[in-house]
């Protein structure tokens, strides 16, 4: 992190077990290239991912945050994605109220035969990142 | 104030006599002046102790969730049947309350009091320039006025209307939205929109800005949780601020862990804020907390169109959704 040109976010993405990790699966069997900034974490459902998970994740260094859920309407639990919609905007809102870059916390969509989607949000959402830069606030110094 | 201070006695009175509450919760006079206590009054005998005037500002529902814990419920214990005073904040908060499934109304009986707003000590400490350094001695309240004297018997008479806590002056509900007898029955004029401007006028502000605002305000926490210990929203049995299984936060007085337990306790208030302004009032360090809880207010009620602890009926905003529900914050390819 000291050659600021070699700088290489960091990105965390917590992606949903039905839809966005079988994305990120089938982007891969496809061998659609995108970056290497991500470290996946699969959760079983977009709603499953409390807003602490996001801010933790900030505070540990990581430079982006992206959750991936199935399209609205097609939640393997029936309305886990939509309850996840109404408390993501409400965070999102919020972080960028105290002056957190909206950039830096992401939302999307991505189903399990969208693995090109996939790649084109990965390719997105790192480009975003790096723009922003290494992040300083919220992370803790020891 | 007086007459609504006895028909409060009177209505006590009776309550216990006609045996419908075990337990009172009131406010009784203060050690110091400018201050009334929250008080729970068991025996009849107690009942001359209670108090009403401009001081009365604690959230009395703060206490009631402690009675209906959830494992008592299951025991078969009887319950007891609590009577409270409720000012249109303390109101929302029963109902907010009640919606939780955290009190039995059936176990509540609330004398609603419309409020006439509550004086922030901070401002009397202000207003009468002298009296920051000096203490103040005694207060009376007369013609909504208040006459506060200091050490030196030096006598200051201040507007009450100039007194007012913030929160009251913008206070939308201070008629109870819930209870079983209503004693007095005034609508007060107010300025709602006064805060909405004050949270817009912060939105415009560059990000750095407002992250530097953020910094400013919490830097000053010493994590005493007095915030979250005045607010009756926060019920929990263990806080996140204590866990220790996941451990979200360190327990040093590490800056970024501040900001954690923050943004967590504000966040935890979404869509059931109702800006009673406890939170506020708790604040030793006096952190502008509002700035930050009134947002997601604002939010909820734009998004959602949803606000808190106005009816028992509605759904709390973050267990239902709509298939329309704004999304435009959705990353696309």
């Amino acid at each position: 992190m000291k050659n600021i040109d070699n700088w290489e976010p960091k990105i965390v993405a917590f992606l949903c077990n039905w839809c966005s990790y079988a994305g990120a699966d089938l982007a891969g069997v496809s061998r659609t290239q995108y970056p290497s900034n991500i470290r996946v974490i699969r959760v079983p459902c977009s709603g499953r991912v409390d807003p602490f998970y996001i801010i933790k994740a900030l505070q540990n260094g990581i430079d982006g945050v992206l959750v991936s859920g199935c399209h609205p309407g097609d939640c393997h639990y029936i309305s886990g994605n939509l309850i996840a919609r109404r408390k993501f905007a409400l965070l999102k809102s919020f972080l960028e109220y105290i002056g957190i870059e909206p950039g830096r916390v992401q939302f999307s969509w991505v189903s399990a035969a969208e693995g090109g989607r996939f790649a084109q949000i990965i390719e997105k959402v790192t480009r975003e990142v790096k723009e922003l830069g290494p992040i300083n606030k919220m992370v803790k110094k020891i | 104030m007086k007459e609504i201070e006895e028909k409060i006695k009177e209505t006590v009175k009776k309550l216990f006599k006609e045996n419908k509450i075990d337990i009172f919760i009131g406010y009784s006079e203060g050690t110091l002046p400018l201050r009334s206590t929250p008080c729970l009054i068991t025996r009849p005998e107690d009942i001359e102790k209670l108090v009403w005037n401009s001081y009365c500002f604690n959230n009395l529902a703060v206490y009631l969730p402690r009675f209906f814990l959830p494992q008592t419920q299951k025991k078969d214990v009887k319950l007891p049947r609590i009577g409270i005073l409720a000012k249109g904040c303390d109101s929302r908060s029963i109902v907010g309350l009640i919606k939780e499934h955290q009190l039995p109304r059936e176990n509540l009986y609330i004398i609603g009091i419309p409020c006439e707003g509550m004086i922030d000590i901070k401002k009397i400490q202000d207003a009468g320039c002298k009296m920051k350094e000096v203490e103040i001695v005694s207060a009376e309240e007369k013609n909504e006025k208040v006459i506060v004297e200091n050490e030196d018997k030096k006598k200051i008479e201040l507007k009450k209307e100039e007194l007012l806590a913030d929160v009251c002056t913008s206070c939308k509900y201070n008629v109870p939205v819930i209870y079983d007898v209503l004693i007095g029955k005034e609508k007060r004029k107010t300025k709602e929109e006064e805060r909405a401007a004050i949270i817009e006028e912060f939105e415009k502000k560059p990000l750095e800005e407002r992250w530097k605002y953020f910094q400013e305000q919490v830097s000053k926490c010493i994590r005493c949780y007095a915030c979250r210990q005045a607010c009756p929203n926060c019920y929990c049995k263990e806080c996140f601020a204590e866990q220790t299984k996941p451990k979200w936060i360190g327990v040093t007085d590490n800056i970024s862990d501040i900001m954690f337990y923050q943004m967590g306790r504000i966040f935890h208030q979404a869509g059931r804020c109702v800006d009673c302004g406890a939170c506020v009032r708790a604040c030793p360090v006096g952190i502008d907390l509002r700035i930050f809880t009134y947002k997601l207010i604002k939010d909820v009620k734009e998004f959602f169109r949803y606000e808190a602890g106005v009816s028992l009926g509605e759904v709390p905003p973050l267990s239902t959704f709509k298939s329309d529900d704004k999304q435009e914050f959705i990353t696309e390819p």
